[in-house]
C-alpha cells in the first residue's frame, strides 16, 4: 500500500503543531506515508456550501494527483479535509451527472479521476493498521493517572462513519488508554465546537465552546484531546473570550491525540511543539509520576 | 385570477429548491419528513434560529421558503451533520441548507447582517487564487467587508498566534503550475450564483 500525507491548509500554519506531531508519531511508528505533492484545499465546507460544482472540482483534483501518482489512498488528520475529501468520493461516485461535469473540468487541466483513492483519517490509521500491540510496544512515558477528555467533535464521523461510530466513537479511547492515560467520560464527546460559526455568530459559538470546557473539567479532565484543527483552535484561542464572556475561569489545555502519543512514545515536548500552545500544555506532562 | 410576480417567483423558487435538492444523492428523502423534530433537537445552534431544521421543511411545504431565506437559519448551520445523522426518514439536511445558502445569495435574499455569505466569498476568492486558504488574508479581507471594527478586536488573537509562530504572515500556495490547473479547471463550471 502506498500512503499519500494531506496535510490540508490549517496544518500549515496555525495547527503547524499537528502537523510535526503526526509527521514525528508516523515516522516513529514506522508508518511510510509520503506528502501530495501540490496539493491543494480540499473544497471546504465555507466553499462547497455555496458554489458546489467549484468546489468538488477544486477537491477532486487532489484525488486525481494521488491516483495519478500511484497512491492508494489519502490520510488526512484534518477532520474537515476529511469529511470534504470523502464527499466529493462519494458523490462523483453516486451521481452521474456531477460526475461527467467535473470530469470535464479535470481534463481540461490535463487531469482524471476513475474514483480508485481511499480518503482516511490518521486516527482510524493508528487505532486500526498500526494497532494496539505496536503503539503499546514503543510507549515509553506511561501516562498514568493522566486524565483527558477524548474530543472527536462533527465531522470525523459524521456524515461518513467509516471507523467509528457517529453517537459514541469511542477509537481515540482506546487509542489514549495505550498510553497509560485514562479517558473520562466525556458527554459532549461529539458535539459541535462552532466551527467557522466563531467569525460568523461568535456570540453563539463562544457558547459551544463554554458548555464543551465546562463539561470536560465537570468530568475532571486536565487536558482536552482533538483529533482536528479547528476544533483545537476554538477550544484554545478562544477559551479566554469565554472566560471573559461568561466569567469562567477555564485554563485547560487542548492538545492533539498526536501530541498526546508523541509524548508517550518519548518525544521531546519541542519537537511536538507542545511549548507553542497558548493555554500551556507542558505543565500537564512535567506533573506526571510515571516514567 | 393571475398571478402576481411575486406568486410567480415563490413557484420559481420552490421549483427550482426541489430540483436541486433531488440531484443531491439521496435528496428525494425530503418528501419523507414527519416532522418529528430530531433534527432541531440534534442541532447544536437551533435555539438561535429563526427557523430551526423542521420548520425549514414545514415553510417549505407550506409555500414559505422566501422566509427561511431571509432568515438567519442557513447561516447558523455549523455543518456537524447531527441532523443528518439522527433522521429517521435519511434526510440530507445539511445539504438541503447548503441548497437555501446558494439560494439566497442567487436571489440576493439574505439578511444583511449575514456575514457569512461574505466569509465565504472571501474564502473562494482566496482559494481560487493561491489553491490553499491564506488565513491571515481572509481574515482581512472578510473583517474589512463586514465590520472593519472586527480586526481591532482581533488583534490581541493575533498577536498571541504571532508570537508562538501560528500566523501566517506570507500566504501559502500550490505551483504556478498548479494554479493554472484551478484556473482551467474553474473555467469549465458555470456555477457563480445558485445554479448547478
Amino acid at each position: 500500500m502506498k500512503h499519500a500525507y494531506y496535510p490540508g491548509c490549517s496544518l500549515m500554519v496555525s495547527n503547524k503543531p499537528y502537523d510535526a506531531s503526526v509527521r514525528a508519531v508516523a515516522r516513529k511508528l514506522g508508518y511510510e506515508m509520503a506528502e501530495l505533492v501540490d496539493w491543494n484545499c480540499c473544497g471546504a465546507t465555507a466553499y462547497m456550501s455555496v458554489r458546489e460544482l467549484s468546489a468538488f472540482v477544486v477537491s477532486a483534483r487532489n484525488l486525481a494527483l494521488a491516483e495519478q501518482l500511484k497512491f492508494d489512498d489519502i490520510i488526512t488528520a484534518c477532520s474537515a479535509c476529511y469529511t470534504t475529501l470523502n464527499k466529493t468520493n462519494h458523490y462523483l461516485a453516486e451521481n452521474p451527472r456531477l460526475r461527467a461535469r467535473v470530469a470535464a473540468a479535470l481534463d481540461a487541466a490535463g487531469l482524471g479521476y476513475s474514483g480508485g483513492i481511499q480518503v482516511r483519517h490518521f486516527l482510524d490509521v493508528m487505532v486500526n493498521d498500526i494497532g494496539q500491540e505496536a503503539i503499546k510496544a514503543k510507549v515509553v512515558r506511561k501516562l498514568t493517572g493522566l486524565k483527558v477528555a477524548p474530543y472527536y467533535g462533527c465531522q470525523i464521523t459524521r456524515p461518513f462513519a467509516t471507523f467509528d461510530d457517529p453517537e459514541q466513537p469511542t477509537s481515540m479511547d482506546l487509542l489514549l488508554s495505550w498510553t497509560g492515560a485514562e479517558p473520562v467520560t466525556f458527554s459532549l464527546k461529539t458535539r459541535c465546537c462552532g466551527g467557522m460559526l466563531m467569525s460568523t455568530y461568535p456570540k453563539v459559538a463562544l457558547d459551544l465552546v463554554r458548555a464543551l470546557l465546562a463539561h470536560a473539567t465537570d468530568a475532571g479532565a486536565q487536558l482536552i484531546v482533538t483529533a482536528c484543527p479547528l476544533c483545537q483552535l476554538n477550544l484554545e484561542a478562544y477559551q479566554s473570550q469565554v472566560n471573559s464572556r461568561f466569567a469562567t475561569n477555564f485554563a485547560l489545555p487542548i492538545a492533539y491525540f498526536t501530541q498526546v502519543v508523541g509524548y508517550a512514545l518519548g518525544f521531546p515536548t519541542k519537537e511536538l511543539m507542545l511549548h507553542k500552545a497558548l493555554v500551556p500544555t507542558e505543565p500537564v506532562f512535567a506533573g506526571l509520576r510515571g516514567g | 385570477m393571475p398571478a402576481t410576480s411575486r406568486e410567480l417567483d415563490l413557484n420559481r423558487l420552490r421549483q427550482v429548491f426541489l430540483e436541486n435538492v433531488y440531484s443531491i444523492p439521496g435528496g428525494e428523502k425530503i418528501d419523507l419528513c414527519i416532522q418529528c423534530g430530531t433534527c432541531s433537537g440534534s442541532c447544536p445552534t437551533s435555539a438561535a434560529m429563526d427557523y430551526t431544521p423542521r420548520e425549514i421543511i414545514a415553510a417549505f411545504r407550506a409555500g414559505m421558503l422566501d422566509r427561511v431565506l431571509r432568515s438567519n437559519t442557513l447561516w447558523l448551520c455549523a455543518s456537524c451533520y447531527s441532523c443528518a445523522a439522527r433522521c429517521p426518514s435519511g434526510i440530507k439536511l445539511t445539504d438541503v441548507m447548503y441548497e437555501l445558502k446558494r439560494l439566497a445569495i442567487a436571489y440576493g435574499l439574505y439578511a444583511p447582517n449575514a456575514t457569512a455569505p461574505n466569509l465565504s466569498k472571501e474564502f473562494i476568492a482566496v482559494i481560487n487564487k493561491y489553491g490553499r486558504n491564506a488565513e491571515t488574508e481572509l481574515m482581512t479581507r472578510y473583517h474589512l467587508k463586514s465590520s472593519p471594527l472586527g480586526l481591532v478586536g482581533l488583534a490581541p488573537f493575533g498577536l498571541r498566534m504571532l508570537a508562538r509562530g501560528r500566523l501566517p504572515i506570507t500566504p501559502d500556495s500550490i505551483s504556478p503550475q498548479g494554479r493554472q490547473q484551478i484556473r482551467k479547471m474553474l473555467d469549465t463550471c458555470q456555477d457563480g450564483g445558485g445554479q448547478r
